[in-house]
C-alpha cells in the first residue's frame, strides 16, 4: 500500500470512528424514545429519523451545509462556543457520515429494546434494584447485541457515505478525502483506473471483514447469553 | 410478628377488585380459578399494579395508602416474588441470578447462598445459564433467587402451573421445606386443590375479583366442587402409631384413627391428610374381612345429586369427609341427612398432604 493510500484508510476510518463515537449516545436515546417512550411527537420524531435514509444524500448534504457550514446558525454557534468548525474539515465529513448513519443505528437498538421482556426489569425491580441499575444490569446487556448490530451497521454506512459528505465539505485530499470520495476522484482522471482498483479491492476486504467480525460478536453474544430468554 | 395487611379496590382487566384479608406468617393460599384476579392481587401487594384504593401495609410499614398518596414503588417494599414463568435473567448465570438482589439490589440476608443452594438443591447447576435449565430446575432457581432478596413477604404467583405434573412433584418437596422453614407470611396463589392441601395454613378463597371465604385448607377446599374443582376431604391430626414393617402410620383426627400408608411419618408430628371424594366408600353397617383398613362411623349431613353421582357430606368428630358414590347407591341405602353409616376409606388412597409445624 502506498502513502497515500494509508493516509485515505485512516481518514476514513477516523471519520466513521468519530461518526460512532458522536452519534452512539443520541441514537440510544432516541430508539429508547421511540421503543418505550409515550408521547405525542413520537411519529413525528420516527420520521425525522427516517428522513436521511430517504432524501436525496445531496439534499442532506446542502441541509447540513446551510445549517453547519461556516455561515449557517449552528456552525456560527458551535465555532463561538466551542472553536469546532466544519467547513471544509473531517470534523465535517464525520458529522455527515454520522447523520446519514443514524437511522441505520437506531433501528436495530429500538428493535432489540423492544424484544426486551418487560417482566425481566419488573423482576430485576421486585429484588430491590432501582431503575439505572435494573436498566445497567438488565435492560442494557439484554439489547447490547443490537447495539452492535447497530454499531457495525453505521460504522460500514459512515465508511463508505459518498453523497452529503461531497455536498457539505466536498473532497479534499487529505481533510476531506475519505475512501469511496478518493475512488471517485480517481475515475475522474485518465490514468486513476489501477488505482481507483487497488482502492475498490480495499474496500471489498474491509466490508467483508466488518461482516465477519459482526457475526462473530453476535455468535459470542448468543453464547454468553445461554441461547434462551428464559 | 410481621402481619401483612391487605384492603384495596381496583381494576383488573373488565372486572372490579375488592378485597381485603390479612396474611399471618406462615403459607396463605390465593385460592380460585384463573381470572379471578388473585395474580392481580398479588401484584398490587408487590407494587407492579396499582389498586385504585385502600390500604397496604406489612408489619406497620405502609405499601399503599390511597388516601395519604403513598405508594411504594415494588424495590422499596422488602419482598420476594416468584412469578409464574420463572422470569430468570437469561443473559446471567445461576449463580448471578440467585445473587442478583444482593449485588444489583442491596440487600443483605440472614440466608447464606450456600443454605439456599441446598435447601433447593441447586449445587450442581451454579454456573449454568437458565436456557439450559429445565423448567423445574429454573423454577427452583426463581424461588431460590426470591429467598435470597431477604424477603419480609414472600409472593408466589401460580410458581408450578407453567410444569407438567411430574415436574410439579419434583418440585413441590422444596416448596414445602420453604414453607415450613419461613416465618415471614408467605402469599401463595394457586387454582390447584393439591397444591394448596400441601402447602396452605390458611385459604383465602377469591371469586371474581372478591373474597368468598377465608379459612382453613379443609373448610374451603371441602367445598370447592363449586369451583368446578375435585372434591377432597382434608383432615388434620397427631400420627400416633407408625409401623416401620408395613410402612404405615395412624394417625388420631377427632375421637377417630385413620390409618394410611406412608412410612416416612415421625410419631408426634402432626400432619394434614387428604383424600379423594371418589376414594371413600359408604356402607351401613361396619364389615369383617376387609382389606380397607379405615371404617369410619360418621353421620350424613348432606346428599347432593349432581347428575348420575352424588356428593354425601359425612360428619365424625368435628370433622368432614366428603364421598362421591353414584345417584343409584345413594337411592339404594336410602341416605339421607342423619342416617348414621361406616366411610370406608382404604389406607392407599389417604395421602400426606402436608407436615404441619408443631407450635409450641
Amino acid at each position: 500500500m502506498s502513502e497515500a493510500e494509508v493516509e485515505i484508510l485512516l481518514l476514513s476510518a477516523k471519520v466513521a470512528l468519530a461518526a460512532m463515537a458522536f452519534s452512539i449516545v443520541p441514537a440510544f436515546v432516541v430508539a429508547w424514545l421511540l421503543a418505550r417512550g409515550r408521547f405525542s411527537g413520537k411519529s413525528l420524531l420516527q420520521a425525522v429519523v427516517t428522513l436521511p435514509l430517504v432524501l436525496p444524500p445531496v439534499v442532506t448534504g446542502y441541509g447540513l451545509l446551510v445549517l453547519f457550514g461556516s455561515r449557517g446558525p449552528l456552525g456560527r454557534l458551535l465555532e463561538e462556543m466551542f472553536g469546532v468548525s466544519f467547513a471544509f474539515r473531517w470534523s465535517g465529513a464525520a458529522l455527515a457520515a454520522g447523520v446519514m448513519a443514524f437511522p441505520l443505528l437506531v433501528r436495530p437498538i429500538r428493535l432489540s429494546l423492544e424484544s426486551v421482556d418487560r417482566g425481566l426489569e419488573e423482576a430485576a425491580s421486585t429484588l430491590g434494584a432501582w431503575s439505572p441499575v435494573v436498566f445497567l444490569t438488565v435492560t442494557l446487556p439484554l439489547a447490547l447485541p443490537g447495539l452492535l448490530a447497530g454499531l457495525v451497521l453505521g460504522f460500514a454506512k459512515a465508511l463508505g457515505e459518498f453523497g452529503a459528505t461531497i455536498t457539505f465539505v466536498s473532497n479534499i485530499p487529505g481533510q476531506t478525502q475519505t475512501l469511496s470520495l478518493a475512488i471517485y476522484a480517481l475515475m475522474q482522471s485518465p490514468e486513476g483506473d489501477a488505482a481507483a482498483l487497488r482502492l475498490i479491492g480495499l474496500s471489498i476486504i474491509l466490508a467483508i471483514g466488518a461482516v465477519i467480525l459482526s457475526e462473530w460478536i453476535a455468535k459470542r453474544l448468543q453464547k454468553r447469553g445461554g441461547n434462551g430468554r428464559a | 410478628m410481621e402481619e401483612l395487611e391487605v384492603d384495596i379496590t381496583g381494576k383488573a382487566g373488565t372486572f372490579r377488585i375488592s378485597v381485603r384479608f390479612t396474611a399471618e406468617p406462615g403459607v396463605t393460599a390465593l385460592f380460585g380459578r384463573s381470572g379471578a384476579g388473585k395474580s392481580t392481587v398479588l401484584k398490587m401487594i408487590a407494587g407492579t399494579a396499582r389498586p385504585k384504593e385502600g390500604r397496604i401495609t406489612a408489619g406497620g410499614r405502609v405499601f399503599y395508602d390511597g388516601a395519604a398518596g403513598i405508594d411504594l414503588p415494588p424495590r422499596a417494599r422488602g419482598i420476594g416474588f416468584v412469578f409464574q414463568e420463572g422470569r430468570l435473567f437469561p443473559h446471567l448465570s445461576v449463580r448471578r441470578n440467585l445473587t442478583y438482589a444482593r449485588w444489583a439490589g442491596r440487600r443483605a440476608g440472614r440466608r447464606s447462598l450456600d443454605e439456599v443452594v441446598a435447601l433447593l438443591g441447586l449445587e450442581a447447576h451454579l454456573e449454568r445459564h437458565p436456557g439450559t435449565l429445565s423448567g423445574g430446575e429454573r423454577q427452583r432457581v426463581a424461588i431460590g433467587r426470591a429467598l435470597l432478596a431477604d424477603p419480609q413477604i414472600l409472593l408466589m404467583d401460580e410458581p408450578l402451573s407453567s410444569l407438567d405434573r411430574e415436574r410439579r412433584a419434583e418440585i413441590l418437596p422444596y416448596l414445602e421445606a420453604v414453607a415450613n422453614e419461613t416465618h415471614i407470611p408467605v402469599l401463595y396463589v394457586s387454582h390447584d386443590t393439591d397444591e394448596v392441601a400441601r402447602l396452605a395454613d390458611r385459604v383465602v378463597a377469591i371469586e371474581e375479583g372478591r373474597v368468598r371465604a377465608i379459612g382453613t385448607a379443609a373448610e374451603i377446599l371441602g367445598h370447592s366442587s363449586e369451583t368446578g374443582q375435585e372434591v377432597v376431604s382434608i383432615l388434620e391430626g397427631k400420627v400416633i402409631d407408625v409401623d416401620a414393617d408395613y410402612g404405615t402410620a395412624t394417625v388420631r383426627v377427632g375421637d377417630e384413627k385413620i390409618e394410611l400408608s406412608a412410612g416416612n411419618l415421625m410419631q408426634g408430628s402432626k400432619v394434614r391428610l387428604r383424600v379423594r371424594a371418589a376414594d371413600i366408600a359408604i356402607a351401613t353397617v361396619q364389615h369383617e374381612g376387609l382389606s380397607i383398613r379405615n371404617q369410619l362411623w360418621c353421620e350424613v349431613k348432606s346428599v347432593e345429586r349432581r347428575g348420575n353421582s352424588a356428593d354425601v357430606m359425612l360428619a365424625f368428630s368435628s370433622e368432614n369427609l366428603f364421598a362421591r358414590i353414584t345417584a343409584k347407591s345413594a337411592d339404594l341405602l336410602r341416605l339421607r341427612a342423619g342416617t348414621q353409616v361406616v366411610a370406608l376409606i382404604k389406607a392407599v388412597s389417604v395421602e400426606r398432604a402436608r407436615i404441619l409445624p408443631v407450635i409450641a
